[in-house]
């Protein structure tokens, strides 16, 4: 056991909050959806880090911690794909990405 | 000559060593890509993050993940990213900053959390350490025994997902719905 997974969580930690703060102080759509990739990584890593501490054994021995941290991946990848859908849909109707102009339920 | 003995603690700190350098660049470049103005620099922080994350993987033996975060994440997400960035010729961001307000209450919320979560993970590591060793873990063989045995249905549940989401992608970011 060389890499403390304690340490591994916190850093996990610190990457989430970095995550949110991205996704609170900025207005541009990319960026938030960046800092949301930001989140969803660093509960990869505790995933991982919680996996590597887990008993083999049972459906949540130490690969399911891997296995949800790789659906994980795949709801990313999806979500990537629909945000910037999103993102390509709001600048052709506004002319610009800033999250604050998006206030209208329907054009 | 240096005893090979004498080099024997170097190799043990190593990993240690090298996990502490990528969470450090980790969190650098995170704060890079929350922090900067332009969007194709801070979609290039995003990959320095995403690799750091993947050495981290491969610290931690999980292989198959690190390898696979190299592809899906720092290949073909950050690509879409900054495919859309380059399309919508996105520059610096053009009003000015977030108020203060909105900055002042986003760092103590995030500190806030940061603080609890870490504050509530810092004794894990000591406590968990006496866990059996499992040899097949981070291999690609076990997971896909794990993918396609006991995880099946979430599995296809999540390619259902994905395929509805490229339908969706493309029925958003059409042009128009008629004709």
């Amino acid at each position: 056991m060389q890499v403390d997974p304690g340490a591994v969580l916190v850093l996990s930690a610190i990457l989430f909050a970095i995550g949110i703060f991205g996704v609170i102080s900025r207005r541009g759509a990319v960026v938030l959806l960046m800092g949301v990739e930001l989140m969803l990584n660093a509960g990869n890593l505790a995933l991982v880090a919680a996996a590597r501490v887990t008993p083999a054994g049972g459906e949540l021995g130490a690969m399911g911690g891997q296995v949800l941290a790789f659906l994980v991946l795949a709801v990313a990848a999806a979500e990537a794909a629909v945000g910037l859908a999103l993102v390509i849909a709001l600048f052709r109707h506004k002319g610009s990405v800033d999250v604050d102009l998006a206030r209208m339920l329907r054009w | 000559m240096i005893p090979l003995a004498a080099l024997f603690p170097l190799a043990i700190a190593l990993p240690r060593i090298a996990f502490w350098g990528l969470a450090a660049v980790a969190v650098l470049a995170a704060l890079g890509v929350v922090l900067h103005r332009n969007p194709v620099v801070e979609a290039l922080f995003l990959v320095v993050v995403l690799l750091a994350v993947a050495g981290i993987y491969a610290l931690m033996h999980a292989w198959f993940l690190a390898v696979l975060q190299v592809i899906v994440y720092a290949g073909a997400i950050v690509v879409l990213v900054t495919f859309v960035i380059m399309l919508l010729n996105l520059g610096p961001e053009a009003r000015g900053g977030p108020g203060v307000l909105t900055v002042v209450l986003g760092a103590l919320l995030a500190l806030g959390l940061a603080g609890l979560v870490g504050r509530a993970a810092a004794g894990f590591g000591p406590r968990a350490a006496g866990a059996a060793w499992n040899p097949q873990f981070g291999r690609v063989a076990a997971m896909g025994k794990a993918l396609f045995g006991a995880w099946f249905w979430p599995f296809e549940v999540v390619s259902l997902a994905l395929l509805a989401a490229l339908v969706g992608a493309v029925v958003v970011a059409k042009r128009r719905l008629e004709e």
